[in-house]
């Protein structure tokens, strides 16, 4: 991979310095924390999807030895506040037990603490719940219609959230456009399902009056969101940011679980813990991912161009709020995709259901809309009978045009579309490919190319909450990194944030040590608690290379800046006659008046009366970066700067399928990515590897399926299907490095590349391989039993089995 | 009950109840974290200890049942403080992990392969981790790393320092 300028550790094949500890089984993750006299958590769940509370009897589960205390749902509620949704919907309260009502087979009912988690587990079946059982509402749509089941009451409709924007002339485009297309989209339930489940530590301090908490936790304002739920300064909540976090991808944000043992440590005194096994993790975990429901319509001319489009997106969120609604919100900033559509409606509409609450996905709602758009721009091809990434190209903002303002008042950064595409087709001959489809056609399977061009807007701002919610103004989302050079002249950044396997460490190094010109091995990086620690959001949104990059090559700069300015004090010469290398300053006239970094550092630690004046001694810096392009709230016909850097991603794939058993077999995968100037390679191709695999899942084998009397089918890894390494096909990633204007060296966000358009390929690869058959699939996953099923349905009426 | 298990060489006394998996006797009474709970329903296997020599589901059994076994874990591959296994050395090389959480159990599957069959072709290291599910890597630099580690292990011909 090569990148612009002359780094000499950034985009660089090193090593990852996390990997160390995690290849010897020491890393450590929240399971791993001992802290002296820890009792544990076991749930006492509902078992119905919706039912009244009407007692629950304890009295059994702590006549056992070892139980020590049963909570529920009245006594929290009492005694913390609900939890925080960003949203203006103050009759749904989501609190960490139900109270009076639960909303969802698997809700949480009461916690039981005892001596060790099989206790609990055992006196947990003790607990005697009477419960009478209530009307349920399951499906997105049912929930929309007036006149149905209320999921909670005292909110008057099952809508959450219901906008329709109206960005340019869409009427008009739609009135004059010669060819118009409808397509319905389905993106099942599915989430991120990390291995490790989602585990909170807390221990409450009466005589400091500080809250530990250590969470395997991937959240912005975790900590501040703790204490207004325990109804505490944010100053008592001490997060512990060095607990390594196993995988999330945006899930692992169990606020209510952390409410939830936070309270119980203060109520008994002795630290508390609650690890989710995978059946709680998998249901009341609150942490389903998007059930979304798409109807696109396109107006298009006979070129296939595409004008004009309108998406209305009923998101499915469960029984609370969550993040869910939100993930409405960021595919506004990508609304249109690579693509120059002038005009676009989008109403986007969250309901509540009596499933199981959602929280943040991967790219936070930006896959299952590139499904949607992805599906449209090959169904416009095959109406036209035109090649579908020749439409592609014809629709794709030019090089030349950017930055480029999409009619939702984003400006994507920078781009060269083509030229990926080109890179792709170089590297792999369409023809050849088309031809192999052939050839696996004529030895009696269906194939099909899969053709996906997407955007993965990174920077993670959070525009959307204004643009959802005016209540809540939200225009900053920064995130800081502090340097400091000790006495010995060791380096020693700290960041503000836990990490679930982005190498964050080895970015901080790797940026450190581009700026400062020092060996990145020798920079420590470590890992400040809450209390102790700079404002930082979190890796949400494909944010970190952008924001804490951008952080740490800030802070780095002043901290060379500052070493700088002393060196040239104390040569005698003006501060534009020296020059910084290599952590040394020599005047630029007498190269060899210099001084060394064990100088500088000496004269900043012990010689302040060799300083210069108004400087401070020592030497540490700190750098809190705003997002670039952020800080606008949204005008008021709803247009906004979400993101402030947009990577490039165009998947082209072959998918065999057996006819007689309907399982797709990727026989090949070819992705070309644009994420600007990579970090550090070894990650960005671990990401984009991880996303494609994540993809496969979305598309072909992950759901979490209810049954018509709302249990959860999907309660097991034997149910909920993650793919293996027999799923996964070898993948050719071409690079390409368009730097982004917006950043401080030129990098854009990877964390979810690959599966923001793995999905879309594979439905249209899918989808390609059926058309002969006359039928169409559009709802995620496609599962081998319904393609089966479709298939011998399309021969039968063919006549052709 | 009191057992007596070998773990990584040693003997090892524990006190445990009979339902105790191997498990949560390795992480709660031997202190040995490495060995990790993902599903707890043999799936994921991200709890894989090598048990005679072969990869097993260490939530899979009780603690009581390895008595008379030889275990090993992650602790028992690593070769000492600050050194790392050719294995362990090769998923460093190729960024083989992400999170971490599975990379003990994939680095112990990769050690029973590589015990049986130095010279895997990726067919065979595809189906070797086909029981250990890893949800970052999309196991693309997990499979190139055993790769290279059987390359290392064959070019010193020491596979006994696996």
């Amino acid at each position: 991979m090569s990148a612009p300028g002359n780094h000499r550790f950034v985009s660089t094949d090193r090593r990852v310095r996390e990997d160390r500890r995690f290849v010897v089984g020491k890393g450590r993750f929240v399971a791993d924390i001992g802290l002296p006299n820890t009792k544990h958590v076991a749930l006492v769940t509902c078992p119905y999807p919706a039912a009244r509370i009407v007692s629950i009897d304890t009295s059994a589960a702590l006549a056992m030895p070892g139980v020590l205390y049963v909570l529920d749902g009245e006594e929290l509620a009492g005694a913390t506040l609900p939890l925080m949704t960003g949203l203006d919907t103050p009759n749904v309260p989501r609190r960490p037990l139900a109270f009076e009502v639960a909303r969802y087979a698997g809700e949480w009912v009461a916690a039981v603490v005892a001596d060790t988690r099989a206790l609990a587990e055992d006196a947990a079946e003790k607990v005697k719940v009477q419960y009478q059982k209530l009307a349920f509402v399951l499906d997105a749509e049912q929930a929309l219609a007036p006149g149905g089941v209320l999921v909670h009451e005292a909110h008057g409709s099952n809508v959450l959230l219901d906008k329709t924007f109206t960005w340019g002339e869409v009427d008009k485009d739609f009135a004059a456009s010669p060819r118009k297309l409808k397509l319905r989209v389905k993106w099942g339930r599915s989430s991120t399902v990390p291995i490790e489940t989602f585990g909170v530590v807390a221990s409450w301090d009466p005589w400091r009056d500080i809250l530990d908490v250590y969470a395997s936790i991937q959240m912005p304002k975790y900590p501040e969101q703790i204490a207004m739920g325990l109804k505490l300064p944010a100053s008592s909540v001490r997060v512990h940011y060095d607990v390594d976090v196993g995988g999330s991808y945006g899930v692992k944000r169990g606020i209510k679980h952390s409410v939830l043992v936070g309270y119980l440590t203060r109520r008994l005194g002795f630290p508390v813990r609650l690890i989710e096994d995978r059946l709680e993790n998998m249901r009341g975990g609150d942490a389903h991912g998007p059930e979304r429901l798409f109807d696109v319509e396109v107006a298009y001319d006979d070129q296939g161009i595409v004008k004009s489009m309108k998406m209305r997106a009923l998101e499915n969120v469960g029984a609370y709020a969550g993040r869910s609604p939100f993930q409405l919100g960021k595919p506004i900033g990508a609304i249109v995709g690579p693509y120059k559509i002038e005009s676009v409606q989008y109403r986007a509409i969250a309901v509540v259901t009596n499933k199981t609450t959602q929280d943040a996905v991967r790219g936070f709602g930006q896959a299952p809309t590139n499904v949607a758009i992805e599906r449209m721009m090959d169904e416009v091809a095959n109406a036209l009978g035109l090649d579908p990434i020749e439409v592609r190209r014809r629709n794709m903002i030019r090089h030349e045009e950017f930055p480029y303002l999409i009619p939702s008042g984003t400006t994507y950064d920078s781009g060269d579309y083509h030229a990926v595409i080109d890179k792709v087709l170089a590297h792999t001959s369409y023809e050849e490919l088309k031809a192999e489809r052939d050839r696996l056609q004529a030895e009696g399977k269906l194939a099909g190319i899969g053709i996906a061009a997407c955007l993965e807007p990174s920077g993670g701002n959070a525009s959307f909450e204004p643009l959802l919610n005016p209540k809540n103004p939200t225009t900053t989302w920064m995130d800081s990194c502090r340097i400091s050079v000790d006495l010995s002249g060791a380096i020693t950044a700290t960041m503000h944030t836990t990490s679930a396997g982005q190498g964050h460490e080895t970015l901080l190094a790797t940026v450190i040590a581009e700026v400062l010109e020092r060996d990145p091995d020798g920079i420590r990086v470590v890992r400040a608690d809450s209390l102790n620690s700079l404002p930082s959001n979190s890796p949400v949104g494909s944010r970190m290379a952008i924001m804490l990059g951008g952080a740490a090559f800030h802070a780095a700069n002043k901290l060379k800046d500052k070493l700088t300015t002393i060196a040239a004090h104390d040569l005698g010469i003006p501060l534009e006659r020296a020059t910084y290398r290599d952590g040394d300053v020599f005047d630029n006239d007498t190269p060899e008046r210099r001084r060394s970094w064990a100088d500088l550092v000496a004269i900043a630690h012990r010689n302040f009366h060799r300083m210069p004046p108004g400087l401070e001694p020592g030497l540490a810096v700190s750098h809190v970066y705003q997002v670039p392009t952020g800080g606008k709230l949204p005008t008021a016909d709803g247009r906004v700067q979400m993101y402030p850097c947009f990577s490039f991603e165009f998947h082209m794939i072959l998918v065999a399928i057996d006819p007689a058993l309907g399982r797709p077999e990727i026989v090949k995968y070819r992705i070309g990515h644009d994420c600007g100037v990579v970090i550090n390679p070894k990650i960005v191709r671990g990401m984009t590897m991880g996303g494609i695999a994540h993809g496969i899942g979305a598309a072909l084998l992950e759901e979490f399926a209810y049954d018509g009397e709302g249990q959860l089918m999907a309660q097991s890894f034997m149910d909920y299907l993650l793919p293996s390494s027999h799923e996964v096909p070898a993948v050719e990633i071409i690079h390409h490095c368009t730097p982004s204007p917006n950043t401080v060296l030129g990098q854009k966000g990877s964390g979810e590349s690959g599966y923001l358009g793995a999905p879309a390929a594979i439905a249209n690869a899918i989808n390609d391989a059926i058309r002969p058959l006359g039928v169409s699939v559009n709802t995620l996953p496609i599962r081998i039993s319904a393609l089966g099923d479709m298939i011998a349905a399309a021969q039968d009426s063919k006549g052709q089995r | 009950m009191r057992i007596e298990l070998d773990i990584n060489g040693a003997k090892r006394e524990v006190e445990v109840e009979p339902r105790t998996t191997l498990l949560d006797c390795l992480r709660d009474n031997l202190a040995l974290t490495g060995a990790h709970a993902g599903c707890e329903h043999g799936v994921c296997g991200a709890c894989t200890v090598l048990f005679d020599g072969v990869a097993v589901r260490s939530c899979l059994m009780f603690a009581v049942q390895a008595q008379g076994s030889k275990i090993v874990t992650i602790e028992g591959v690593t070769p000492g403080p600050g050194e790392l296994s050719p294995v362990q050395d090769a998923f460093c090389e190729t960024h083989g992990m992400q999170c971490g959480y599975c990379t003990p159990a994939m680095i112990l599957t990769a050690h029973a392969l590589l015990a049986d069959n130095p010279d895997p072709t990726r067919e065979e290291i595809v189906e070797a981790i086909s029981g250990n599910i890893c949800r970052c890597t999309g196991y693309a630099q997990i499979v190139e790393a055993i790769a290279l580690a059987a390359e290392r292990l064959r070019g010193t011909n020491r596979p006994s320092e696996l």
